[in-house]
């Protein structure tokens, strides 16, 4: 029995004190509930145990506004019986609890018709290691967090600016099991730091995410945007049209983000994919190649999906053309193919997405994209990006913090923000430079590996009042 | 759960709080999809567990946790004080707070019937039903159909005496019908799109949509709009559905309203306003038949942003936001109204779940009935375009320029609605956009929408507002931007 852990690991914080369970607790959790489910009428269980304990800075005005932490353990039975499966969750970890959340799974799975397509869940995997948990993110404290704010505040201060954002810090960890004696667990830290450089009327802003905290520097970041939101402060008004943009990688990350459902093979097979009668085809340009690949050094993430599967590297762009799709078990099987472990936790009707995006990039530098550039635009940002076309891919969305004008090799002023609606399939035709790959953050999409760009004919539609 | 809220205050206080509040909540909710006939997901969960906020050293401190012990709801507190003294060390000036009495008191929304009693089997009945309708369609290649259903329990306790207990039933249902043909995708949604209409509503809620009927009609016209005439681009009238002009308001009004955003509190991520505080009782927002309120009271209907009292235990308030075109009031809490010389908070702070700190959101801010029948409107309309259902939503970080665009849209012809457009959208600056309102329908066509997916602050939270709308006219407006060349 493994409810109410007693002996726990400390892993957080001095201050936070965040008390994990321990890789055997959790192993523990998922025993209990494969053993609780013997006594049903579950002919299959599955267990998830997802714990998370994030700690995260907010400031705002040069201060620390809301200052937050969370600790949650969910743990998630799925049980099937003839051909009938449903999912149950909870955050008790109490013996009764597991239980009812057994019992619930199977009486919501007893109202459904029997759906003859059901898998049997998978059996026992192998799995290759991937480190993402560095003690130095997982120390990191309230006190550590508040004297990099107060830096970057008193920086702002000193520049005449206010400083916004945010500093956080955790630690997740997952496990998944099941009765066909599948198991599989992973942890990871993560670390963020966003600013946002206010100069009135401009702003400008910068971000970094990583497993380890000491991998970027926040003092830096905020010197970046402080320089560049002063850069802002005198913009004129340009016409909107079609121009060559230099897309820094936040501003790539945030489009090509929503290209990431597209290339599951159920977007496919349900019609809804811009992929849908392309594949094979040379859709983008030819410089442009692109994997899923949770392993790169970059990334993040489980090895496994939501079944428990192990994530494959897939080469889905080769040189302009998608060359694969990603496949759950139930995706590949309609579709004759192996699994590629990108399925989510069944049941879903989404099926599958692939979550690492890497883009192959490129070797030229925003320094050199700029110096090469006649007559174009600096974006550093993209904010409430939208889809307006489906199979084209049209995006819309705007500029935001730092949009500046290129002439002639280098920049000249800053320009009022513009709305753009942008098919991504054109875009990734038009690429004429890339920068090497970097781990992007941004805000409408989750972190890959995306380069910088120099895009021809980029389309802005309309412009805004600053 | 009220011995683990003392609890928390009291280990607050000792550690050195000189206020603290707590939430404890247990959600439940029921997930139910179909897809091309078949189940997609269905899933139950809950979640139970504390979170405390805490005033310590003059700044704020937060923790939560899911270990319902003593143990451990003292070590939450605790560790909230701990942040918060951190939170002193880069603070800008000590927190100060709107007075408010303490409150005892216990709240239910209304609901006919408990839509977790009513049997699953039912509900999947019904969505395979109308499933199966849409599928019938010829040129349909994807149908899709949701349920969700939410209970909240929710005791409040805070250090100056208060103890609220707050139950909120929360139901949802949509279908959709998708048709992939020649190179493009269309879709058709009821109620509306990102699933459906959403209130604070029993199962009734559901079984009012009368979706057997409505399930053809969108599959239709999903088919139909392959051949349809795409939407000029041009400068011209523009009249709204209440279920676009709902999250038009929600864009537009809803967000720029939010003081924590005036304040700079949002600079980093959602972003900031353009109505700055010089504004207020000055700004002609809109037109004079523009009247907009932010409305929690049980009296202005069961939406999404409708309670008893908010998250920091302010009692549910009805705050003017337009009158007769003049911007006249913001979105306040606690710490912010007396910045704009106040002396209570609006009551607008809430939280998705207990493991969120509560920050300032919406409630239901809607547009309030006009004076026209619709059958009169599209009669009093030469020449126009109806747009109907959301399909994209965009605007700038401090509000200005949107643009959205719809899943239908019909020309409006001599005051006769003419033939079907696909791809419909407009696009403009939001004081010109509301100024261009010459008519709004009466209550008859009035729906308070849900808006669902509202995401706001770091971390992220989920919120469901709601959005008072009737369909609307407005001239002028830039029409088919989002396919302009």
């Amino acid at each position: 029995m493994t409810s109410a852990p007693s002996a726990r690991k400390k892993s957080g914080g001095e201050t936070e004190r965040a008390e994990l369970l321990s890789p055997r607790e959790l192993r523990g959790i998922i025993e209990t509930v494969l053993r609780l489910a013997k006594s049903t009428e579950a002919v299959e269980t599955e267990v998830h145990v997802d714990e998370v304990a994030d700690a995260l800075t907010r400031f705002a005005n040069n201060g620390i506004h809301q200052n937050v932490f969370e600790h949650v353990v969910t743990v998630s039975v799925r049980t099937a019986a003839g051909g009938r499966t449903a999912r149950a969750t909870t955050n008790r970890l109490d013996q009764d609890s597991l239980r009812a959340a057994i019992e619930v799974s199977l009486s919501l799975a007893h109202n459904l018709p029997r759906d003859p397509k059901l898998l049997p869940m998978p059996g026992k995997q192998r799995y290759r290691k991937v480190n993402r948990f560095i003690k130095a993110t997982a120390a990191v404290t309230p006190e550590d967090r508040a004297r990099a704010v107060r830096l970057a505040c008193d920086l702002a201060a000193k520049k005449g600016q206010v400083a916004a954002g945010i500093f956080s810090s955790g630690i997740s960890q997952a496990a998944v099991g099941n009765s066909r004696g599948l198991f599989a667990t992973y942890s990871e830290t993560h670390s963020q730091f966003s600013i946002t450089m206010q100069e009135d009327p401009a702003a400008s802003w910068a971000k970094a995410d990583s497993a380890n905290v000491r991998e970027f520097h926040p003092q830096k970041l905020a010197e970046r945007a402080s320089e560049k939101a002063h850069l802002a402060v005198k913009t004129q008004e340009l016409a909107p049209g079609r121009y060559t943009v230099i897309l820094e990688p936040a501003a790539v990350l945030d489009l090509v983000g929503f290209f990431f459902y597209d290339f599951a093979a159920t977007a496919v097979q349900d019609k809804r994919s811009c992929l849908n009668d392309r594949m094979g085809k040379q859709l983008f340009g030819k410089n442009i190649s692109i994997v899923d690949d949770v392993f790169h050094p970059l990334q993040k993430g489980a090895p496994f999906d939501g079944e428990g599967m192990p994530r494959q590297r897939v080469l889905v762009v080769d040189r302009g053309v998608p060359k694969n799709l990603v496949y759950s078990r139930a995706s590949a099987k309609a579709a004759r193919r192996k699994p590629t472990g990108h399925g989510f936790a069944l049941p879903n009707e989404y099926g599958e997405a692939p979550m690492n995006l890497v883009f192959s990039g490129g070797e030229s530098t925003v320094e050199k994209m700029v110096a090469s550039t006649g007559r174009g635009l600096l974006v550093t940002r993209l904010w409430y990006i939208r889809e307006v076309d489906p199979y084209e891919k049209v995006m819309t969305g705007m500029t935001r913090d730092g949009l500046f004008l290129v002439e002639n090799g280098r920049v000249t002023s800053a320009v009022k923000n513009f709305r753009f609606n942008q098919s991504l399939i054109e875009m990734l035709r038009n690429v004429e430079l890339m920068s090497p790959a970097v781990r992007a953050t941004g805000e409408e999409s989750f972190e890959m590996v995306v380069p910088a760009m120099k895009v021809r004919d980029f389309h802005f539609s309309e412009v805004t009042k600053f | 759960m009220w011995d683990f809220c003392t609890n928390a205050l009291d280990t607050a206080k000792l550690r050195g709080a000189s206020y603290g509040d707590v939430r404890a909540m247990h959600l439940r909710q029921r997930d139910l999809t179909t897809k091309n006939g078949q189940v997609g997901t269905l899933a139950q969960s809950e979640s139970i567990g504390i979170g405390v906020r805490v005033l310590a050293n003059g700044a704020w401190g937060f923790a939560s946790t899911d270990r319902l012990t003593r143990e451990g709801v003292a070590a939450c507190a605790a560790q909230a004080v701990s942040i918060a003294k951190a939170s002193a060390l880069a603070k800008r000036s000590n927190v100060v707070m709107a007075p408010e009495k303490a409150y005892v008191d216990s709240w239910q929304s209304p609901f006919r019937k408990d839509p977790l009693e009513i049997p699953l089997e039912t509900q999947l009945a019904l969505l395979l039903a109308a499933d199966a309708e849409m599928c019938k369609v010829k040129g349909i290649t994807l149908t899709e159909t949701n349920m969700q259903f939410r209970k909240i329990d929710s005791w409040f306790a805070s250090s100056i005496g208060s103890r609220i207990h707050q139950r909120k039933v929360i139901s949802g249902c949509g279908i959709g019908a998708t048709s992939f043909q020649g190179g493009e995708i269309q879709k058709r949604s009821y109620p509306n799109s990102f699933g459906g209409q959403h209130a604070l509503e029993g199962y009734e809620l559901v079984e009012s949509l009368e979706l057997m009927k409505h399930a053809p009609v969108i599959a239709g016209e999903a088919a139909a709009l392959h051949a349809a005439a795409q939407c000029p681009e041009k400068f011209g009238t523009l009249i709204l559905a209440g279920n676009q002009l709902g999250l038009q308001i929600h864009e537009s009004i809803g967000h720029p309203i939010e003081l924590d955003r005036v304040l700079g509190q949002e600079a980093n991520f959602a972003g900031t306003s353009f109505l700055t505080l010089d504004q207020l009782n000055k700004l002609k927002y809109a037109s004079s038949i523009v009247n907009v309120v932010a409305d929690a009271r049980l009296d202005h209907g069961q939406g999404l942003g409708t309670f008893a009292y908010d998250d920091e235990g302010v009692p549910a308030q009805c705050t003017d936001i337009i009158k007769d075109g003049k911007f006249r009031g913001y979105l306040s809490n606690r710490e912010t109204a007396h910045l704009v010389g106040l002396d209570r908070s609006s009551g607008t702070m809430r939280t998705e779940s207990w493991n969120r700190l509560p920050i300032i959101r919406m409630t239901n801010v809607s547009l309030l009935p006009g004076t026209w029948d619709y059958d009169d409107l599209i009669a009093d309309t030469p020449d126009g375009i109806l747009m109907d259902t959301n399909r994209s939503w965009s605007i700038d970080d401090r509000r200005y320029q949107f643009q959205f665009s719809t899943e239908i849209g019909w020309e409006i012809k001599g005051g006769k609605k003419a033939r079907m457009l696909k791809n419909p959208s407009y696009s403009g600056i939001t004081t010109e956009f509301w100024n261009s309102c010459d008519a709004i329908c009466k209550f008859d066509d009035w729906t308070l929408w849900g808006t669902p997916n509202c995401g706001k602050g770091q971390p992220m939270q989920t919120m469901g507002t709601g959005h008072g709308a009737a369909p609307a006219r407005f001239r002028n407006v830039r029409i088919g931007t989002a396919f302009s060349k």
